[in-house]
């Protein structure tokens, strides 16, 4: 009976996301926000649904009984949230903060059943990441003061952030990204991407001359550089194209965006040359079936889960996800697909991108030159990082170690990513001030 | 300065946007894609963790023929399941079996067997029922006959019979002797193991490696006609041994073939003639055009082999340079290695990938995925295909060959007799060659250990392969 429950199940989850993707997606067609509404509703039952389900069939399988009030906890959290934004900003955006739940939502159900400790230790974060994404918004209306004012203090506040990191930091797979501090380890590379969005648009929205670009491209090399000596290539390349999007944007100018791309292009053939971490990810890249005992084990073992799992997924529980290194963080989308399908793993892809879309939507809406290009900084830092992680584990482009925005384990990526999100709520909130000269 | 309007980035913001929605949508086709097509070559890997858990809930498919024969199935009975392999030992290498490990077919295609693309509504029904789904059947290349036929022609002797379709690349009979019985390979494990002089379990026709005797006269053939453009000038007196730097190469069997032309030298299988070829070559052009004939190199096939060896450096002395331009020396190749490079000479020089899996159909019949033919790499060039085919037809025409002449079908090979161990005059008997008939054609590669010249031994056991396959599918 557990065995059919749990077939069933598959399907199940599947028909969940999908009818919550779809209504996602609808909504673009309707302007009116009460005609949206409903469709919103919808989602919200979809997705208690699926979190439902999901504890339900890993109650079913024998894990932990105890999990049902855990279950109750998580379930509040989330129905809290929803509504207390709803309450304190009545203008906010329910889209971005129904995807944002539904995503913790797999998030939950899929760290579970991987590891019990780290869904605890994530649930206790996304607590207090929520709370301060209650803050956020509200905080937004000073943002524009503090960021535009010694904008280039916030550059330096960056840099030095990234540098001590480089100095202190603590060697993870390779690269170093983050230390310790009694217990509670912090990437403050993914802490910086905030900083560095902000003080981009601060130095970019007013002036472009080519003495204001000239420094700003300073600064911003010195980011990217300090990041690729830290051997965080994935975040290094997320502070480059968000650099090269956001100076596109501001000045309009076409070449810069090729150049850009140039130079990007010139960085990584020297790059391949210089660094043989560089060398290892491309070669595990281009032929990991013969690298597969070294460096092609990681991408083989997801390609493994990812493929056998095929469309519609082992099942939750019923997969051998745990045989991929750090697949609660950098490799979380593997064992996603592998367990609930590949037909899943592409609605996962489409709720990252509706989010994705909102975010610039609200970039076309916003009025303000300066909100304008934060919004569009924090699209592109979120668009971009779910592409390197998703097309990493996939294979379409070379592993740079990066995590799946809320879905993937990691206290800061959660916490940052929920504030980029707050950020997003807060500028969509002020979308009807003037054109820039709010302080006149 | 002037304060760009409200609709200032507008435009920008739309490319950035579309970028992006693009960059997406092409990952989610390439991940569809993948999931779809490809993956699935590469989960069949003992690599992959999962095989087992699959094992649990399907029954493993079955193995068939291209003639619809079944050669491996999955016996259920009282809560157990037992594999047979009702032809026993004649696919043996091929087919593979599993238990103890797993080879051939049963191991390239693990994923596949243990997969049930079973309807949805069966599948659930079988969930509902508590019983297992039946996983999908592979349909291979082989033919039942032929390989029966390869497979008796190697009689009590060691070696390998490869016959394949030069024009696709599908591999028609893959033989090695001696085999094993895929039954009971569990009882007969340990013995099997312990047979090191005869090496049951070997696949003598992907892992077995071989000196290539005269049969390597096509490579040095092929070296001599890129460095002498006028090669068809060539002429040489053989008094039945050649003298060179001190070193002495004799013809097989004392033979002396007098006044001879580079045609009837290889037709003849002049030994001496070819050593002074051999004299006359540069060593590192030489390991360049084997390397283009793939020694040294991998092959395209998922089944267990072994790379073929060429060892000629511009570093050798000269009397490895000349037993190497008779196929003497260090060069050893496998039979199948040797059946590509054939296959080439009788396509114009491109060569196929060889491939045993035809498609994968669920239990009821329906195709899953249909393997096609596929080109791997030219190894020559047309011209220098075409002019090595005319020198293998006339080794049948007037040379070693002749006992394929007056067929129904239009046979070219080489032959070979490449002596071993320290004994004098053991030798084993090579044959690879090709035949039409209508449209069909075969290329046959024989190797017989220690059975004696390949005119004598290897061309009798080919032809019962061609006349078989022709007295099947030529008329």
């Amino acid at each position: 009976m557990i065995n059919i429950i749990a077939e069933l199940s598959k399907y199940f989850f599947i028909l969940c996301l999908a009818f919550y993707t779809f209504n996602g997606f609808i909504v673009f067609r309707y302007p009116d926000h009460e005609d949206q509404r409903s469709f919103y509703i919808i989602q919200n039952v979809f997705m208690m649904m699926f979190h439902a389900a999901g504890y339900a069939i890993l109650i079913l399988k024998g894990w932990d009984e105890g999990l049902i009030f855990f279950y109750a906890v998580q379930l509040v959290l989330i129905l809290a949230f929803i509504i207390l934004y709803r309450v304190i900003y009545p203008k906010s955006q329910p889209l971005i903060i129904n995807n944002l739940c539904m995503l913790l939502c797999v998030s939950f159900v899929m760290l579970q059943r991987l590891s019990s400790s780290k869904c605890v230790r994530q649930f206790i974060i996304a607590v207090a990441g929520m709370v301060i994404a209650l803050v956020v918004p509200f905080l937004m209306k000073f943002a524009k003061a503090v960021f535009t004012h010694l904008t280039f203090i916030w550059g330096i506040v960056g840099i030095a952030i990234l540098g001590v990191v480089l100095i202190l930091g603590s060697v993870t797979y390779g690269s170093k990204l983050s230390f310790t501090i009694r217990n509670i380890t912090f990437q403050p590379s993914e802490a910086v991407k905030i900083i560095f969005v902000f003080f981009v648009a601060g130095m970019l929205y007013e002036d472009q001359s080519i003495k204001r670009i000239i420094i700003t491209t300073v600064f911003a090399l010195a980011h990217i550089g300090i990041l690729a000596l830290s051997r965080d290539l994935g975040s290094a390349l997320i502070f480059f194209v968000v650099y090269v999007m956001m100076l596109y944007v501001a000045t309009g100018k076409v070449r810069y965006l090729l150049g850009g791309f140039l130079m990007g292009a010139v960085c990584a053939v020297t790059g391949f040359k210089l660094f043989s971490h560089v060398r290892t990810r491309v070669i595990a890249f281009l032929d990991p079936w013969s690298h597969i005992d070294g460096q092609g084990y990681q991408i083989t073992q997801s390609l493994f889960a990812i493929g056998t799992g095929g469309w519609f997924g082992m099942g939750l529980g019923g997969g051998t996800p745990k045989k991929i290194p750090v697949v609660e963080a950098d490799f979380i989308f593997a064992a996603i697909s592998e367990e609930f399908g590949c037909l899943f793993g592409i609605c996962i892809i489409l709720v990252c991108m509706s989010n994705f879309l909102m975010f610039i939507n609200i970039a076309l809406k916003i009025k303000d030159d300066f909100l304008r290009l934060v919004a569009l900084g924090f699209s592109v830092v979120y668009g971009f990082q779910m592409f390197l992680t998703i097309g990493g584990v996939t294979k379409f482009i070379p592993l740079t170690g990066v995590t799946l925005p809320l879905l993937s384990y990691g206290g800061t990526s959660v916490i940052v990513t929920l504030i980029m999100f707050a950020v997003i709520q807060g500028i969509y909130s002020m979308r009807d001030r003037g054109a820039g000269n709010d302080e006149a | 300065m002037t304060k760009p309007d409200n609709g200032s980035y507008k435009n920008q913001i739309h490319v950035v946007m579309s970028l992006f929605t693009l960059l997406f949508l092409v990952m989610m086709g390439y991940f569809a894609y993948y999931v779809q097509f490809s993956s699935i070559d590469d989960i069949n890997n003992t690599y992959n963790p999962r095989q087992e858990t699959l094992a649990q809930k399907v029954v493993r498919g079955k193995i068939i023929s291209a003639d619809g024969q079944t050669l491996a199935y999955t016996q259920e009975g009282n809560g157990t399941e037992e594999r047979i392999y009702p032809y026993g030992s004649i696919f043996a290498h091929v087919v593979g079996y599993t238990g103890k490990g797993k080879s051939g077919i049963e191991q390239i295609a693990n994923i596949s067997l243990l997969t049930s693309n079973a309807s949805l509504n069966e599948k659930l029904s079988s969930e509902m029922a508590e019983k297992k789904n039946i996983g999908d059947n592979i349909i291979t290349t082989l033919d039942t006959d032929v390989q029966k036929t390869a497979y008796d022609a190697l009689g009590l002797y060691k070696g390998a019979v490869v016959a394949m379709d030069p024009d696709t690349g599908r591999i028609i009979a893959m033989a090695s002797n001696p085999g094993f019985d895929p039954n009971t390979i569990a009882k007969d494990w340990d013995e099997l193991n312990t047979m090191t002089a005869t090496s049951p379990l070997l696949n003598r026709a992907t892992q077995g490696l071989y000196p290539p005797g005269s049969t390597f006269k096509i490579v040095t053939l092929l070296e001599y006609l890129r460095e002498n453009a006028d090669c068809e000038d060539y002429a040489f007196n053989c008094k039945g041994s050649f003298t060179y730097d001190g070193v002495t190469i004799r013809c097989y069997h004392g033979s002396v073939h007098g006044q001879i032309d580079l045609k009837t030298s290889f037709a003849k299988s002049c030994n001496s003639s070819f050593a002074n070829i051999g004299s006359s070559l540069n060593n590192t052009s030489f390991r360049k055009t084997a390397g283009d004939l793939l020694f040294n190199e991998e092959l395209p096939i998922k089944l267990n082999y072994r790379q073929s060896v060429f060892e000629l450096t511009g570093k050798s002395d000269t009397e490895e340079k000349l037993h190497t331009a008779i196929g003497q020396g260090k060069t050893v190749i496998s039979p199948l290695h040797m059946a590509m490079i054939t296959a080439a000479i009788a396509d114009g020089g491109m060569s196929k990938k060889p491939y045993v899996i035809d498609r994968i159909e669920n239990y009821t019949g329906e195709t899953v995925k249909k393997y096609e033919p596929s080109n791997y790499k030219r190894l020559m060039s047309d011209k220098e295909a075409n002019f090595i085919d005319g020198y293998m037809k006339e080794v049948v025409q007037s040379g070693t060959g002749t006992k394929l002449l007056n067929q129904p079908y239009e046979a070219a090979g080489k032959t070979g007799s490449a002596e071993f161990g320290s004994t004098k005059g053991e030798s084993h008997a090579w044959f690879t060659g090709y035949a039409a008939q209508n449209d069909r054609r075969l290329v046959v590669t024989v190797i017989i250990e220690g059975a004696g010249s390949g005119s004598d031994y290897a061309v009798p056991a080919a032809k019962r392969v061609f006349d078989t396959y022709f007295g099947k599918y030529g008329t």
